[in-house]
């Protein structure tokens, strides 16, 4: 890592080493590709989506590791409109 | 007591294993345990020249297995240390000459003779990775701060869990604390963290083991080598003790040896 890589604040060579591992490993342990993992997430979403509206643009999707193990991790936002449950019209249906 | 076996693996070739064998059973030995080391590269035999024993080589483990000689005309005496012994790999073979369970075998009659059975384990996760880790008590996985050789230990750590093995002891070898602290090589801390396993030992970077080959005699036996400290402290660590990680990270003592070494300050 030269000087100005470091004035200049680049990812050094061991940051970018940790991350991709980070994401290889992920992959390797699971045995789940990115593609298959899209698959994955576009599943979900749809499945979801048939009993509630969600908001697809501020969902989180991946997997994490703690420790040894592997979660999938979502985080997905149920749209609702306020307005039409304080209105009561959803309830009087 | 029964010897403790350990079996020293590491997924990727060339990162270390069979001068980590040697390097631990040198230590080991030299602190009183009777120590002996099987080579189970069947076909590309290395720890007979690592150790200097490879002129002595009479039988060897294939012999043992298919009974053309006694367990202990195979075990050579090392010249320097009388409580080390190898037992060498055959190299006009291959690793089918092998089995799972002729290893559990050869292992079981060797445990009432030394305290300690230390396997190199060929290179890879095939036959001769799974006749090597069949007998072991106690997997060691080496590894190097790069990204293939971490890559290959995260899968051969899998393999052990899956096979019931632990998930095993790392060893970071070849660390170089220069390149560390420029942050052009993975710490100890970044492996830790992708791994996630027991860390048993850091060899940092170190001419004197390459001089040590050379020569037939390992580096744990020199008392001024880094490394041969490393592996000596490892041994140890093995043996039970509590024995401080050399700090890389608070420009500590070996940060400071090194950059002196390297001219860099």
């Amino acid at each position: 890592m030269s000087f100005w890589d470091k004035l200049l604040g680049r990812k050094t060579s061991a940051d970018s080493a940790k991350e991709r591992l980070q994401l290889v490993l992920i992959h390797d342990r699971t045995d789940l590709t990115p593609a298959e993992l899209d698959s994955l997430r576009d599943d979900l979403i749809a499945t979801i989506s048939r009993h509630v509206e969600i908001d697809t643009t501020a969902m989180q999707f991946g997997l994490e590791h703690d420790g040894r193990s592997q979660r999938l991790v979502a985080d997905i936002p149920i749209k609702r409109a306020p307005r039409r449950r304080s209105s009561g019209k959803s309830r009087s249906k | 007591m029964p010897a403790e076996v350990l079996t020293v693996t590491s997924g990727k070739g060339g990162v270390g294993k069979t001068t980590t064998v040697a390097n631990l059973a040198v230590a080991l030995a030299s602190l009183g345990s009777k120590v002996v080391c099987i080579d189970g590269d069947i076909g590309l035999r290395n720890l007979d020249v690592i150790l200097g024993l490879e002129n002595r080589i009479v039988y060897d483990i294939v012999d043992v297995i298919e009974g053309r000689c006694r367990l202990k005309q195979a075990m050579i005496r090392d010249k320097k240390i009388p409580e080390l012994f190898l037992i060498p790999a055959a190299q006009t073979r291959d690793k089918n000459a092998v089995s799972a369970s002729d290893m559990n075998r050869l292992v079981k009659d060797l445990r009432s003779e030394c305290d300690y059975i230390l396997i190199d384990s060929p290179a890879g996760i095939e036959r001769g990775f799974k006749n090597a880790i069949a007998p072991a008590d106690r997997v060691i996985v080496v590894t190097n701060p790069e990204v293939s050789a971490v890559r290959d230990a995260d899968r051969v750590i899998g393999i052990l869990e899956a096979e019931e093995k632990g998930p095993g002891s790392l060893i970071l070898n070849r660390l170089n604390p220069v390149m560390v602290r420029n942050h052009d090589m993975l710490s100890a801390d970044d492996v830790l963290d992708l791994l996630a396993v027991e860390l048993i030992g850091i060899v940092p970077e170190d001419e004197g083991v390459l001089i040590g080959a050379n020569r037939g005699a390992p580096v744990a036996a020199d008392g001024k080598s880094k490394a041969g400290q490393a592996f000596r402290n490892i041994a140890r660590r093995i043996k039970g003790e509590t024995v401080p990680f050399l700090d890389l990270d608070s420009g500590g003592s070996l940060w400071q040896r090194l950059q002196k070494l390297t001219g860099r300050k």
